[in-house]
């Protein structure tokens, strides 16, 4: 059993363990700092593909957050409000169903990743970066300005949406969705590392000219994968404004993307639970450190810093070493 | 929409313009000379603008203040480089973004622990704070005029640096082979150094003279960075030609964006709709303009051709 | 006599006042090695880059399979049949060796598009990748990190990659370029039974390797060719003594 593997069951064990004991000492924030913690860390999951994976640096990835997270919003308070969302040429309405927001979260998110896609990755390097970056920002000033939906206030849900057969309003039930949801991305992501399509994408990454060579394009794999990165990070943001019930465009904001980064890199990136341990982090620096001062970030900046600096592989790296190929 | 409404607008699409070109020459000339992409640009404006904000504020004078900025923000500048820049020219992008980024983390909260959360104003200097008629009947704020005439000054001292002085020679031969100017004897770390520098105080400039206009508060710098950014992007890494000729794109496309698109709103709605509408979508001009000129030029307009 | 099975018609190339390639019109026929040799500068690189799709001529035309495949990209000529291998290996050091195998047959398959199964326990994918591992004799390596082989390892995986398209033509970038002896005289072996496989376009600086290999030989300088012929036409011709293969030839 590699040392990877025995930190990962830990990583997962804790994820059980720690809102099963909060259930127990009737500690309901913990279990909603958890929540928190397991939303972050599916955002990082999707990002960890276009990057750890694609090596794709994504530096926008927020827009994909921000637009589950208004998939939601839009949803839910027309849900609320009783209004269709449009009336012809047929009606849409509004829905407080979690499957239905999920659906159109994904969807709206893998739409977007594409076009961002197919623009960005005409170019590369430092181009690309900045690009990914920009439209981020696009997004994040339309949504101040536009008038329907809060602009910069944001969009209130006054009630948790609902899943079939489930008290969402429960923070352990909520929590247990979340879990479940991570869960079986992190399984999908185990099986997308194996699988040819990233054989072929990490080969993109080390050697783009060898994956041209042998009859595959770099690109359209960089573009796919991109896809699949948005829509898990999309997912994650319907999520994150459930458990708020609150959308803001802050959501969409370049300090969520540098967030989402923050997790992957803490945590190691291209390892499959490296977004978890780098999400579980912060949320536990932020809960710590945020109680003794409100400057806790520049804390934060220097643990980034000494990572980047001089701790290749982030956490999981330091403690299971280099990472091993099945 | 009045001629001299227009005019004026231009104006301040010309004056949004220089003072984005200062962020973005200092950007591009990084990544050109050190092929750094570098983020905590934000942070350098920033701290341009609160040296100018505090020494203004202790002695009343805006000349004192600019050179305060540029100070400032040139010796941050240099200093950031001497401890973490530095570590990072031989580092991928990744690599890089975060670790400037971390930056931004700590000089951000860092200047909110010394200075508040609470604004700080920058009071523009007496004399340049009134109006001038210009021909053609516009009335317009000469210290707005003042700005655009600095950002003249910077590119024509910009062009004159790199086609006239040593410098500009060592300069424009890093920027092409970075290992040769080393075998020829000339001392990169210092070049880089000073390179880093100019590029930190045109921001800091930018911020202290921008501060005046808005306020100086902590996070005014990152939306700049970002803009600076598409301006890199639409002219192209490494020229400074292409930020002038892109800042004056992005600057003009914002301002008359911002105010041409509601007006063509109103031709299909009410006015109160066609503002809000109108505004939504004038704050994506310019990425659409990026979007577009990528499509053209992957590059950039004055990049380099692959 | 039957079409060429590659072909560059009036290829040319200029980088600004420098003539890369120089009207150069070579062809490579079903069965034979062609080797291509010339002093440092020549233009080598330069011809494969336009031969293999990742850089555009000036002028001129590839035609490859009697096709004219000038416009055409570099992956869509592999799809075609059309295999390289690298001048400075081109290969996933962070993977195994049987993982850029795997890579190889992935591409040949021409279906990169699955997500769930396992690309290691893909028969197919399998089977294809071993067998080149076993033609070049690197079978027992595959586990192996491609940063953990020896140069000479690296340039036979470079080799089984190529293979593993089961190409129609190779074209090889100086593949002795680093090798000792050994491992020269080993793959000069392995390249001569090759050829039955499919012809080689092959670029060399290794003249032992290159006489004994070679069915012809074209000589490259300054961008043009200067002379194409058998081993013994060459080695007596007076233009290539003097250009590049001196008196000793």
């Amino acid at each position: 059993m590699s040392r990877e593997r025995l930190l990962n069951g830990a990583l997962l064990l804790a994820l059980i363990l720690i809102p099963g004991w909060a259930l127990y000492a009737d500690e309901p924030f913990t279990i909603t700092l958890a929540t928190r913690a397991v939303i972050f860390a599916l955002a990082a999951v999707g990002l960890n593909i276009a990057l750890g994976l694609g090596g794709l640096v994504s530096l926008g990835h927020a827009v994909f957050f921000g637009i589950g997270g208004y998939a939601m919003g839009i949803l839910a308070s027309h849900a609320q409000s009783y209004t269709p969302l449009i009336e012809w040429p047929f009606v849409i309405e509004g829905t407080k169903s979690m499957p239905v927001i999920w659906l159109v979260a994904i969807v709206a998110s893998s739409c977007a990743a594409l076009l961002i896609g197919l623009l960005s990755l005409r170019t590369s390097g430092v181009y690309f970066i900045m690009i990914t970056l920009a439209f981020g920002q696009m997004m994040y000033f339309f949504a101040i300005s536009w008038p329907a939906y809060g602009g910069e206030d944001g969009l209130s849900i006054y009630v948790r949406n609902g899943f079939p057969g489930l008290n969402t309003l429960v923070p352990i039930q909520f929590y247990g969705l979340c879990l479940a949801l991570l869960c079986l991305v992190l399984a999908f992501n185990a099986r997308l590392m194996r699988s040819p399509f990233g054989l072929a994408l990490d080969a993109a990454r080390q050697v783009p000219e060898r994956v041209r060579a042998v009859g595959l394009d770099p690109r359209r794999l960089q573009l796919v994968a991109l896809v699949i990165s948005g829509a898990i990070t999309g997912l994650a943001g319907a999520l994150f404004a459930d458990l708020n019930r609150f959308v803001s465009p802050t959501m969409l904001s370049w300090q969520m993307s540098g967030e989402i980064m923050v997790f992957v890199i803490i945590g190691g990136v291209a390892r499959l639970f490296g977004p978890v341990a780098g999400a579980g982090i912060y949320v536990l620096l932020e809960h710590l450190l945020g109680g003794v001062s409100e400057y806790w970030q520049i804390f934060l900046g220097l643990v980034l810093l000494m990572v980047v600096l001089f701790g290749k592989g982030g956490v999981v790296g330091m403690i299971a070493g280099r990472r091993r190929d099945g | 929409m009045s001629p001299i409404l227009l005019a004026e607008q231009v104006l301040n699409g010309l004056q949004s313009g220089v003072m984005l070109f200062l962020m973005a020459a200092g950007l591009t000339l990084i990544f050109g000379v050190m092929g750094l992409i570098n983020l905590a640009h934000g942070s350098l404006y920033m701290i341009g603008a609160f040296a100018a904000a505090a020494v203004a504020g202790a002695t009343g004078s805006f000349a004192l203040a600019l050179v305060a900025a540029l100070a400032a923000a040139a010796a941050a500048g240099a200093l950031i480089e001497l401890l973490v820049i530095r570590r990072l020219y031989a580092r991928d992008h990744l690599d890089q973004v975060l670790a400037t980024f971390a930056l931004i983390l700590i000089l951000s909260e860092g200047t909110r622990w010394l200075f508040g959360s609470f604004p700080l104003y920058l009071n523009m200097p007496a004399g340049l704070s009134g109006t001038v008629t210009l021909p053609g009947g516009i009335v317009y704020p000469v210290y707005r005029l003042a700005l655009i005439a600095v950002g003249i000054a910077v590119a024509l001292g910009l062009w004159w640096l790199n086609a006239r002085t040593r410098l500009g020679i060592r300069i424009r031969a890093g920027e092409n082979d970075r290992e040769m100017i080393a075998a020829l004897g000339v001392d990169i770390s210092k070049l880089y150094t000073l390179v880093f520098a100019i590029g930190a105080a045109l921001a800091g400039l930018a911020g202290a003279l921008v501060g005046a206009i808005q306020s100086v508060q902590v996070g005014m710098g990152e939306p700049v960075l970002i803009l600076a950014f598409v301006v890199i992007v639409i002219g192209g890494i490494g020229s400074i030609k292409g930020a002038l000729i892109g800042a004056l794109l992005v600057g003009l496309t914002d301002t008359l964006g911002g105010v041409l698109l509601p007006e063509l709103f109103k031709l299909f709605t009410d006015p109160a709709t066609a503002a809000a509408t109108g505004s939504a979508f004038a704050s994506m001009a310019i990425y659409v303009l990026m979007a577009g000129v990528l499509i053209w030029r992957p590059t950039g307009l004055f990049g380099a051709r692959t | 006599m039957a079409d060429p099975v590659l072909a560059t018609h009036g290829l040319s190339k200029a980088f600004g006042a420098l003539q890369a390639s120089d009207a150069i019109s070579l062809d490579l026929r079903a069965g034979e090695i062609h080797a291509v040799i010339g002093p440092n500068g020549a233009g080598k690189s330069t011809l494969i880059a336009q031969i293999c799709g990742s850089l555009a001529p000036d002028a001129g035309r590839v035609e490859f399979l009697g096709r004219d495949v000038t416009q055409e990209s570099t992956q869509a000529r592999a799809a075609r049949g059309l295999a390289r291998t690298f001048q400075t290996s081109a290969l996933a050091m962070e993977d195994t060796v049987l993982q850029n195998v795997l890579l190889g047959a992935l591409g040949a398959s021409g279906r990169p598009w699955r997500f769930f199964s396992r690309a290691s326990r893909d028969a197919a994918l399998r089977d294809r990748a071993e067998a080149a591992l076993e033609a070049v004799g690197i079978a027992d390596l595959c586990e192996l990190r491609t940063a953990e082989l020896s140069h000479g390892q690296r340039r036979q995986l470079e080799v089984a990659v190529a293979l593993t398209l089961e190409p129609k033509v190779f074209v090889m970038d100086e593949p002795m370029a680093g090798l000792g002896q050994e491992g020269s005289k080993r793959l000069t072996g392995f390249l001569d039974g090759l050829r039955a496989q499919a012809p080689i376009l092959l670029v060399e600086h290794d003249m032992d390797a290159v006489f004994a290999l070679a069915d012809r030989i074209s000589v490259l300088v300054y961008g043009k060719v200067i002379a194409t012929g058998s081993v013994a036409e060459i080695r007596r011709d007076p233009l290539v003594r003097d250009a590049y293969l001196g008196d000793e030839a």
